[in-house]
């Protein structure tokens, strides 16, 4: 037995081994959420955007769902959201900048430029049943504030979740 | 390196004055209803006003999807859930208040709901309306 277990161990080694150097995202689940939006608001950003919604934080999304999303305003989720060249480029480069960490690659962008749609988003709310998802004061699972008291300011810290029910 | 610098600056300086310019297009509700009915062929109709702003046309949704039947209070963003401030003037002195916001929400919400931008009579109309609202 005991030579069986260090037969396995020899072979278990480099696979082990091999597993921790793959290039696993830095964040913990915990503060996914912390570490993304930590970035202060570019107020003509937070002023245009969060007219519909939340001012999402840039790092919410990889630059090139933010460039496709930018380019593509007039026809934005399903409601035209067009803006003048000026303020689109404005916004477009402040997103660009502090958009998710490219090294992430192309797992990061998420169908349709979605953060709903996120891997990470799908973690980080695996406990929240179907029904909370559905009930008028939530309505789309975009509207962050519903729950994250503090989203207007950034701040999508557990602490200041209230789940409405 | 200077350069550099001066240029930014001078880029700084431009884009705040372009901020400038468009901040400077404050007006008031009446004086934008004139400039509508200037624009507009009839006068406006208050009540017809209220009809575009309540039906629905091409799309699935009105005005009042998001604005509420009477915009009179809070409404809420049809997709997003975001609460919408009151639309009426005299419920919110904010609105109606800067020409280029005016023509931005118009041109958009135009397009949402009737699928193609509104004519400066529709305007007219539907601001006549807003206006009309007294608490």
């Amino acid at each position: 037995m005991p030579t069986k277990l260090k037969w396995t161990a020899r072979r278990m080694a480099p696979l082990l081994l091999a597993l921790l150097c793959l290039p696993w995202p830095i964040y913990a689940e915990d503060d996914e959420g912390e570490r993304f939006a930590s970035v202060p608001l570019l107020p003509l950003y937070k002023q245009e955007c969060s007219a519909c919604h939340v001012a999402y934080p840039p790092g919410l999304l990889p630059a090139q769902s933010w460039r496709r999303l930018m380019s593509g305003l007039p026809r934005h989720f399903g409601t035209d959201a067009s803006l003048d060249a000026t303020s689109v480029k404005q916004i477009s480069d402040w997103l660009g900048k502090h958009a998710a960490p490219s090294a992430y690659g192309a797992w990061a962008t998420p169908t349709e430029d979605r953060i709903t749609r996120s891997a990470w988003f799908g973690r980080q709310h695996n406990e929240i049943p179907a029904r909370t998802w559905k009930l008028p004061a939530v309505k789309s699972a975009a509207n962050c504030a519903a729950c994250h008291t503090r989203a207007d300011q950034g701040d999508f810290n557990e602490r200041y979740v209230r789940i409405p029910r | 390196m200077n350069t550099g610098i001066s240029t930014r600056l001078m880029a700084a300086v431009v884009l705040t004055a372009a901020g400038w310019s468009e901040l400077a297009t404050a007006a008031t509700p009446a004086q934008l209803l004139a400039q509508y009915n200037a624009q507009a062929a009839a006068p406006s109709s208050a009540e017809r006003g209220g009809i575009l702003f309540t039906s629905r046309h091409a799309s699935n949704w009105s005005c009042a999807s998001c604005h509420g039947v009477q915009p009179t209070g809070l409404g809420q963003h049809a997709a997003t859930g975001r609460p919408i401030q009151a639309l009426a003037p005299a419920f919110n002195p904010e609105r109606f208040t800067d020409a280029a916001k005016v023509e931005k929400w118009f041109r958009r919400n135009c397009k949402d709901v009737l699928g193609r931008e509104c004519s400066a009579s529709e305007k007219a109309d539907v601001l006549s309306w807003l206006i009309s609202l007294k608490p």
